[in-house]
């Protein structure tokens, strides 16, 4: 179990159960380096949880979840973080009294302490890194706009946005897309491709069509377990994956 | 300790215990209120000590109007003062929350200072209906006096049909939470308010009814309260810390977790005061439940649950 | 230039109430109050500080302290202990059958000064404890609870049982505490009279000033990063803790600076008033100091001094002549307040007010108050 692997993230043996209710049940899953992978399935399938178990919400029963060979599951939520781990929550997740600016200088990972945000000062530094990362999402009109004002999908811009300024190692984004128009969608999906080179990309996603669009693979959770794994068409494919979605 | 020997120790506890049985049943009556609205509602209630004045003071008030104009009613008049102070507390908790409360669910700390507001205005009231003096109903005779199974213990009746009234409310509310199909409303609202909307079910109408429920049942605890002590204007606040301390250590929405969190807090003070002081007694125990509550901040009886 | 301007006063809004909060406590209320009517200001203002603190910790930060009462007692406990020893000199207690102790003490057969009343023997161990005891107090609380994640009403109940303990012990142990009255009679520092005009003028103007001071420093605490970061722990708690942050130390940080400011309070109304008593340690003197600051509005550290103000003015006056109206119309207050202004006395002048400011040189473009809630349904935040 103590091996290093060339994993991004590598986890093994994961299970959590609550009351006895086995949430994800003894999971292995590889992530590798520039990696884009969708994770799909069943609504109670235990997509969410995985990624909470990751970035440390949920702490595991047993397994290991390592990243980058550093063992995640004993870690805080702002350690794992300040490894290199960014996650993007199912409703957006900002600061609405705050400016678009703000939002994402409060992400920018300097001053993380109670005295380094004291003295935190909004050099040229910080500003241009915010103006780049801003032109990315497509906010760079939008700096001063209070985030409570943005539209739905560029709320779940503004989050993705406040992830990359921290230059995370893995990302995850759980349901970038939804509530998003078509237009958004497309423009999603180019942003995501963009993003996954030279990290890994973590997305849950509900959304077939545009899951197709954007992975590289593939992986069908459920009941905590997982069913497929694959690029689209091999898991399209397989009977199992048929039955759970097409019934009986 | 060393200097009581085993036998007097034996006697000790358990003349203690008795006597914290009242204070167990006051407590009891009070967290069973409070939980039921904190666990179901999420609303600290920093009133609800004074809903408990208004049960003793409805106690008092018909125990004086019996006095009074019924003197051979004397003796009966206790259960329906109990009613009286259940319908009266209720009452006035369903105007409470048709006021303030229902306009701040989604704001827990705010609810809290509101209803601290409300308690100051119900202890002004106090004072300027009943003077600012404490009061005592007169008891019927048949609670008065204690039973004496041995030389050494005595227990007092009063304590015993205290206890005897909590049993009976207990038993109530659980029945009518956890076996009737109201009580399923109740729990269905808790565990998912816009859910339960959408099934048909008037969340709203529940809100109101588990709140003047609450209150009601404080109600009770008030009428319970004048058996073991005189009642003042600021009655209320002197519970209401130990009344919190009860619901938070038992777990919000755990009843059994209530009722063994009762009895444990009103046993370890009621004992100790025996040996020291009872200021004293009340340090320790409040520390002890400030400690543990920071190791176990769910409470004891909390269930695990997925979120 | 433009540091000062922008970070410690807060720009160009900021500066001018500053600037007037500054004219009339340091102007006004001397020039036209008699020394007894300034003195009772003075007392007030000691609250202010507590309020003041209060809206850094409840405000901004979201956690609701009914403990502040705690802090103010143990800073004006320290001042008292100081005080009081020096009161007890053995040439002014030789009839005690103990010379040289309280007088509460030998009533209560202590034959020896208790090891914790020897620091107070020194005026600077003396300042130092009221600055850092409080403070420590809070970051041991804070650190047990926060890396916990206990919060909410959770953290309000326990402060507030904390509260009740510190009350019953001081009341309970009077030997060492002088008990339910207090530390009474206490009449020099380092050999001067504090109860003469002169004092009551001089610690009038150092209470003021500290309180400026105060609100200077809880100012720029609140322009930087740090403040910014506050408000979205209040708001989006999860957030800021999967953006790399330890959100517990900043709350820890902020509920430890909230609990020294509310000490230097204590101790200069120690100074000012000349006793100490548990009756400002418990439940409702903690929950009045919230009163002040939710009324001036919790957002604003200079609405909370006036909030301060304006209640304890009212208190002392219907309480005169009105006691019974009192209590029903704090509570009234309190209640609309909490429902109808959340924002409170601040609140309502950003919303009504700037009509006047408009009109002047100054503020042009009044600052958006920030809300006072979220959207986000925060019931579920205590121990999730």
């Amino acid at each position: 179990m103590d091996s290093n692997t060339d994993f991004t993230l590598a986890i093994e043996d994961l299970t959590v159960s609550f009351d006895g209710f086995k949430a994800v049940d003894s999971l292995n899953f590889y992530l590798d380096e520039n990696e884009l992978h969708v994770v799909i399935g069943p609504n109670g399938a235990g997509k969410t949880t995985v990624l909470d178990l990751i970035c440390g919400k949920t702490k595991s029963t047993s397994g290991s979840i390592k990243f980058l060979n550093k063992e995640l599951t004993k870690m805080s939520e702002h350690q794992i973080v300040n490894e290199g781990v960014g996650r993007k929550f199912q409703t957006p997740s900002i600061y609405e009294n705050l400016s678009v600016l703000e939002n994402l200088e409060i992400s920018y990972p300097h001053g993380r302490g109670v005295y380094g945000s004291l003295m935190f000062k909004r050099s040229d530094e910080v500003l241009s890194k915010i103006k780049e990362i801003a032109n990315e999402i497509m906010l760079q009109d939008d700096l001063e706009t209070e985030a409570g004002l943005l539209s739905h999908g560029q709320k779940q811009w503004l989050e993705i946005g406040m992830l990359l300024i921290q230059d995370p190692q893995l990302l995850m984004l759980d349901e970038p897309v939804a509530g998003m128009s078509v237009k958004e969608r497309e423009q999603t999906a180019d942003l995501l491709k963009k993003i996954c080179k030279g990290r890994s990309v973590l997305v849950i996603e509900h959304d077939m069509e545009f899951v197709e669009r954007i992975a590289h693979k593939v992986t069908v959770l459920h009941q905590g377990k997982i069913l497929a794994t694959g690029n689209m068409e091999e898991v399209q494919k397989d009977p199992k994956v048929i039955e759970v979605y097409l019934g009986h | 300790m060393d200097e009581y020997t085993s036998s007097e120790l034996v006697s000790i506890f358990a003349m203690q215990g008795f006597a914290g049985i009242s204070l167990f049943s006051v407590l009891l009556l009070m967290a069973l209120g409070l939980a039921i609205i904190f666990g179901q509602m999420g609303v600290i209630n920093m009133a609800h000590g004074e809903f408990m004045a208004v049960g003793a003071y409805v106690t008092y008030f018909m125990s004086s109007l019996t006095e009074n104009y019924f003197p051979s009613f004397m003796p009966y008049y206790f259960i329906f003062a109990i009613v009286a102070a259940f319908i009266v507390a209720g009452i006035l908790g369903y105007l409470a929350e048709f006021a303030l409360i229902r306009h701040l669910y989604k704001r827990p700390l705010d609810t809290l200072l509101a209803t601290w507001g409300l308690s100051l205005i119900m202890q002004q009231s106090f004072r300027t209906l009943f003077g600012a003096r404490e009061v005592s109903p007169a008891l019927p005779d048949w609670l008065l006096g204690s039973y004496q199974p041995t030389e050494t213990i005595d227990i007092p009746i009063n304590g015993m049909f205290v206890l005897g009234l909590t049993a009976v409310v207990t038993f109530a509310v659980f029945y009518l939470l956890y076996r009737s199909s109201w009580g399923l409303r109740v729990r269905a609202t808790t565990q998912n308010r816009t859910m339960s909307g959408a099934v048909g079910i008037n969340t709203k109408k529940i809100d109101r009814y588990t709140f003047a429920l609450g209150c009601g049942i404080a109600g009770i605890a008030g009428a319970a309260f004048t058996t073991i002590a005189s009642t003042g204007p600021t009655t209320g606040t002197l519970y209401i810390v130990d009344t919190f301390m009860v619901v938070v250590f038992g777990g919000a929405a755990s009843l059994f977790g209530t009722i063994v969190s009762a009895f444990s807090i009103a046993q370890a003070q009621s004992i100790l005061e025996f040996f020291i002081s009872g200021s004293m007694a009340k340090v320790y125990t409040l520390f002890a439940l400030v400690l543990i509550l920071m190791f176990k901040p769910e409470g004891l009886f909390a269930s695990k649950v997925r979120r | 230039m433009n540091f000062v301007y922008e970070k410690l006063m807060g720009g160009k809004q900021g500066f001018f109430g500053f600037l007037i909060l500054a004219t009339l406590i340091l102007v006004i209320f001397p020039v036209f109050l008699d020394i007894f009517r300034l003195n009772l200001v003075g007392k007030y203002l000691t609250y202010a500080f507590a309020a003041v603190s209060l809206v850094l910790l409840w405000g901004y930060g979201g956690i609701l302290s009914l403990g502040q009462g705690v802090f103010f007692g143990l800073g004006g406990y320290g001042m008292a202990m100081f005080l009081k020893l020096e009161a007890s000199s053995a040439e002014n207690t030789k009839i005690q059958s103990t010379p040289g102790i309280p007088d509460f003490m030998d009533w209560n057969q202590i034959t020896s000064l208790p090891w914790f009343w020897e620091p107070f023997n020194s005026l600077t161990l003396t300042i130092i404890a009221i600055l850092v005891l409080p403070a420590l107090f809070a970051f041991i609380i804070g650190a047990a609870m926060f890396k916990r994640r206990v919060g909410g009403v959770y953290f309000a109940i326990i402060t507030q049982v904390i509260a009740v303990i510190l009350t019953i012990l001081i009341v309970g142990q009077q030997g060492f505490t002088g008990g339910i009255n207090g530390i009474t009679d206490l009449r020099t520092l380092n050999g001067w009279d504090i109860t003469s005009d002169n004092a009551k003028y001089i610690f009038y103007f150092l209470n003021a000033f500290l309180l400026l001071v105060v609100i200077v420093i809880s100012r720029f605490i609140l322009t930087s990063k740090f403040g910014s970061l506050l408000l979205a722990i209040r708001d989006k708690e999860d957030r800021v803790r999967f953006s790399g942050y330890d959100v517990s130390n900043f709350k820890i940080f902020i509920f430890s600076f909230s609990a020294m400011v509310s000490a230097i309070g204590g101790a200069m109304f120690t100074l000012q008033v000349g006793f100490m008593s548990p009756s400002f340690v418990g439940i409702v003197p903690s929950i009045e100091m919230v009163i002040f600051c939710a009324i001036g509005g919790r957002m604003s550290l200079i609405g909370a001094v006036y909030g301060t103000l304006l209640i304890n003015f009212g208190k002392t006056t219907f309480s005169e002549t009105f006691p019974e109206l009192w209590l029903f119309l704090m509570g009234g207050l309190f209640i609309s307040v909490v429902m109808f202004f959340p924002n409170g006395l601040a609140g309502i002048w950003n919303d009504y007010g700037h009509h006047i400011t408009d009109r002047l040189p100054f503020g042009k473009k009044p600052k958006k108050v920030e809300s006072t809630q979220s959207v986000e349904e925060k019931a579920d935040e205590s121990t999730a």
